[in-house]
């Protein structure tokens, strides 16, 4: 969803930054457990990876808060296998499968490990960028209600086109099962200052990855 | 346990941290269970996948990229083009997909990366992200304090450096090319490897000096 608790930039009241000391990978097994069943699942294309990222989304503040990241990876995935009819709540509950269903084609094996690489999102387009580096822009105002990845910090704001990265899957469609619906994408650089008054630091400069949706000419 | 796997994994947070995690240990592998009785994962690929990532994936091979480019103007100058195509030409570095992009510190500028919306990281060179990347604190306060989150990753840069923040708010990655370290002018690739830090690529950190390491 769009308002809601993932969306952090600029919040105050987390307290300091805590780096532990010689972090493992996991800390635990079932962590990488439940990692490697995300990254088995995602190229089953049963689902997008903005799905996934809104399945976490949509999770109650209080609980997205209090559950540790791995949690978060947890929750999102019995979500998504509940919501794609994979499995039901009551065999995820006991720990197994209490009625046959169809199986997949094709499934991530111990072969497909030894390449992980993330997958293109670019996608041929039909028209030119409607904006080119060093364009003025400011971003729209919006407020949808479901998935988008235009922070609150960031909207309606003037920035500058600083470069375009291609045309790519756009998350907002995607994510409500619309379709890919490709569109620009470019790094957009604010100052500080627009973002966050006349307080904020003068050398401080923030940018973000923009699609042509959220942006108009200024 | 309760077919409401929000509820219950709340409820649980009374508990202690050990019982907690045991308590997760059992979802998860209920959970694996069934999606693996269902045909859609192999239990063998989740080892082969949590293998790479403890073993293979890490920030050593971000420190090749890094060194190379700090050695190689020619590297360096197709890195700052494209750099998962740069990176893949290397060949002693796992492979990376595409939309990476590297971007260099000077005297002038300062880069540090956040995902603010979760915690989207350039895992390909660096391995999967810290804790503290994928923090609230980190999220919430990169953006809007820049220095200070800096400080208390003691980094303190003159005044007058602009600091870059790189929101990764879509599928673009983000990696940080750090400023090689004075008195290294004679150092080969392998040993200016050395030199490189996870943070140091994240833009939380500097690269090492030669005194930190020998």
């Amino acid at each position: 969803m769009s308002n809601t608790i993932h969306d952090m930039g600029g919040m105050h009241g987390f307290g300091p930054i805590v780096e532990e000391e010689n972090e493992p990978v996991f800390h635990t097994e079932w962590e990488g457990r439940v990692y490697a069943m995300n990254r088995a699942m995602g190229p089953l294309r049963l689902w997008t990876i903005d799905e996934g990222r809104a399945a976490q989304e949509m999770l109650p503040p209080s609980v997205y808060l209090s559950a540790s990241y791995y949690q978060r990876w947890y929750l999102g995935l019995v979500q998504r296998a509940l919501d794609h009819s994979i499995a039901g709540a009551d065999e995820v509950a006991a720990g197994k499968s209490l009625r046959s269903s169809d199986k997949p084609n094709q499934i991530f094996t111990p072969k497909d490990a030894k390449a992980l690489t993330r997958g293109s999102y670019e996608r041929p387009s039909s028209v030119p960028p409607q904006f080119k580096p060093s364009d003025t822009v400011r971003t729209r105002n919006v407020q949808p209600v479901t998935h988008t990845r235009l922070p609150r910090y960031a909207r309606d704001k003037l920035g500058t086109v600083e470069a375009i990265r291609g045309c790519h899957v756009y998350p907002d469609s995607v994510a409500t099962g619309a379709g890919e619906d490709p569109q620009w994408l470019y790094t957009v650089v604010f100052s500080g200052r627009t973002l966050w008054g006349e307080g904020c630091d003068p050398a401080v400069k923030v940018s973000v990855e923009a699609f042509e949706p959220y942006l108009l000419l200024a | 346990m309760s077919s409401d796997p929000q509820r219950s994994l709340h409820d649980h947070h009374e508990h202690t941290e050990m019982s907690e995690l045991s308590d997760m240990q059992i979802r998860v592998r209920s959970l694996e269970t069934v999606l693996t009785e269902k045909g859609y994962i192999d239990p063998a690929a989740l080892d082969a996948i949590v293998e790479a990532y403890e073993t293979r994936i890490g920030p050593h091979n971000g420190a090749k990229v890094v060194a190379r480019a700090w050695s190689d103007p020619d590297f360096r100058k197709a890195l700052l083009a494209d750099a998962s195509k740069a990176v893949n030409s290397m060949g002693n570095v796992s492979p990376v997909g595409s939309h990476l992009i590297a971007v260099e510190n000077t005297p002038e500028r300062h880069n540090m990366v956040v995902c603010t919306l979760c915690s989207c990281y350039p895992w390909e060179v660096l391995g999967l992200p810290p804790t503290w990347y994928k923090s609230a604190p980190y999220r919430s306060r990169a953006v809007i304090e820049p220095r200070k989150v800096l400080a208390e990753f003691d980094v303190v840069l003159p005044k007058e450096t602009e600091i870059r923040v790189w929101d990764s708010t879509a599928e673009t990655r983000f990696m940080v090319v750090p400023m090689r370290p004075k008195d290294t002018e004679d150092w080969g690739v392998e040993q200016l490897e050395t030199l490189v830090t996870r943070n140091s690529m994240i833009g939380t950190g500097l690269a090492l000096k030669p005194k930190d390491v020998t």
